[in-house]
């Protein structure tokens, strides 16, 4: 069984008319065993950045506090958030430094940059930066996840279209994946407004 | 006095700290991630004014294509580009490391750069880390000497030849330039050769595919043409979408409207004289 396959995950961000989404499961597992179903795999960096960390749930925690900590200090130093591509760099890099042994985790970030512009990268576990113009999939359903994204994406959505499309996605991918699932957790963000949303799936 | 429990930003290098905890993780039967890795067809060739480099944009994680249109021809100085195959972030760190010592370099001597100063760069590197650091790479640009064309491979150990080819592409790009190659191309042939080999990994090669990237460097100009040829396009796009019937089920939403960014500019005073 590989590492990845451990706590299991699923986490999925699309592109949309000056807005993004970012999604993931609600699952953790200890191998075969349901622990949790409220697990909380998005975070948010700051009002217009989210990172989605998919692998193993004790580097994503570590990850997630190592980063948090580096953008605090940014912002005292620079007294301003940081822009997404810059911080798609710094997880990067973050990630590179331990080339010989990794943090077991693949990150999704999405944010909107200058101009409202949507940006989302993924990586794995090594830092290989990959920036995608349309969608961007990471975890252990991230083959259903690449076919239905695939299939289902359009450019230019708007927020509610993109809402929908992207939780379609993710539950029809998660429900092929028994790692994955137990419910959907769903951010939409435009420039006035973060929409959080809980999705019901199936409980199995 | 006991080591800082902070994480403070490390002066540059790798850190081994997860090694330990990754072996015995192993060790228990959970096998380690695979790394995205470019599959990859690249190329280079020497024409008569100049250097032309080439490479396919698939990336792959294991039989998955990842990135269908990934740019492997990195930037390393104004007169300089490489193309990179192997383990993606290998390839993207050790060229970015390179370009920036190339900078640094250029500040100090206030000359630019040559392709012989990339090469020993990049094979002191590969070589240090016993051909860990798993980046094949195919460098080619022109200086003040001339132009130059030369391949690395992981473990340092380096070639200067008139054409290469590399990656897991390589032998059905070489196969094309073995055929049709000559001294003193003009740059359209030297272009269409380049695409022909890089098209021929695309269609032979699994590991290889999608959009034909080529970068034409010549005495103080480069041309860096990316997606030159789109030789597999999506076929069968539906007009009319996916349209939803059943629509997904919301427990909860939490609606946080986002203040405007209102940017401060304070305007300061002059200093006094």
């Amino acid at each position: 069984m590989s590492i990845f396959e451990y706590n299991g995950s699923a986490v999925v961000a699309m592109v949309g008319k000056n807005c993004f989404a970012i999604a993931s499961d609600r699952r953790l597992g200890v191998q075969l065993q349901t622990i949790a179903t409220d697990f909380q795999r998005i975070s948010k960096i700051h009002d217009h950045l989210f990172i989605g960390l998919s692998g193993l749930a004790t580097d994503v925690q570590t990850l997630y506090q190592r980063l948090v900590f580096r953008h605090k200090l940014y912002q005292l130093r620079e007294e301003r958030d940081m822009k997404p591509e810059t911080f798609a760099s710094l997880v990067s890099a973050i990630l590179y430094e331990k080339r010989f042994g990794p943090y077991l985790c693949q990150p999704v970030i999405a944010g909107l940059g200058d101009d409202n512009k949507p940006f989302i990268c993924t990586m794995d576990s090594i830092g290989a930066k990959e920036l995608a113009k349309d969608f961007v999939v990471s975890g252990t359903a991230s083959e259903s996840l690449y076919g239905a994204c695939e299939a289902m994406f359009k450019p230019d959505m708007e927020a509610e279209e993109l809402f929908e499309t992207i939780s379609q996605a993710l539950l029809s991918s998660v429900d092929r994946d028994c790692l994955s699932g137990w419910g959907g957790h769903v951010y939409v963000v435009t420039p006035d407004e973060i929409k959080e949303k809980i999705l019901k799936g199936r409980m199995d | 006095m006991s080591q800082s429990a902070v994480d403070v930003p490390p002066k540059g290098g790798f850190s081994f700290d997860l090694c330990k905890r990754n072996d015995m993780l192993t060790q228990k039967g959970l096998k380690a991630p695979s790394f995205l890795k470019t599959g990859t067809t690249i190329v280079g060739l020497i024409f008569k004014d100049g250097v032309i480099l080439g490479a396919d944009t698939r990336a792959t994680e294991g039989p998955i294509v990842a990135d269908k249109n990934c740019e492997k021809i990195h930037y390393m100085a104004p007169n300089i580009y490489c193309c990179g195959a192997g383990t993606a972030a290998d390839t993207e760190a050790v060229t970015d490391m390179v370009s920036s010592q190339l900078r640094l370099h250029r500040y100090q001597t206030s000359r630019d750069s040559r392709v012989i100063t990339a090469l020993t760069l990049l094979k002191k590197h590969l070589f240090s880390y016993q051909g860990h650091v798993s980046a094949a790479l195919v460098l080619g640009g022109v200086d003040i000497t001339g132009p130059h064309l030369h391949t690395i491979y992981p473990h340092g150990s380096t070639d200067t030849l008139p054409f290469a080819t590399m990656g897991s592409g390589s032998l059905a790009a070489m196969s094309v330039f073995e055929a049709k190659y000559k001294e003193g191309l003009t740059r359209d042939e030297g272009i269409k050769l380049v695409a022909e080999a890089i098209c021929s990994g695309i269609f032979n090669d699994l590991g290889s595919g999608s959009n034909v990237d080529i970068c034409v460097i010549t005495k103080g100009n480069k041309e860096y043409l990316r997606n030159y040829m789109e030789p597999n396009p999506r076929t069968y796009v539906s007009s009319k979408g996916y349209s939803f019937t059943k629509k997904t089920e919301v427990l909860l939403t939490k609606i946080t409207p986002l203040l405007e960014r209102v940017e401060i500019t304070e305007v300061g005073e002059a200093m006094e004289e």
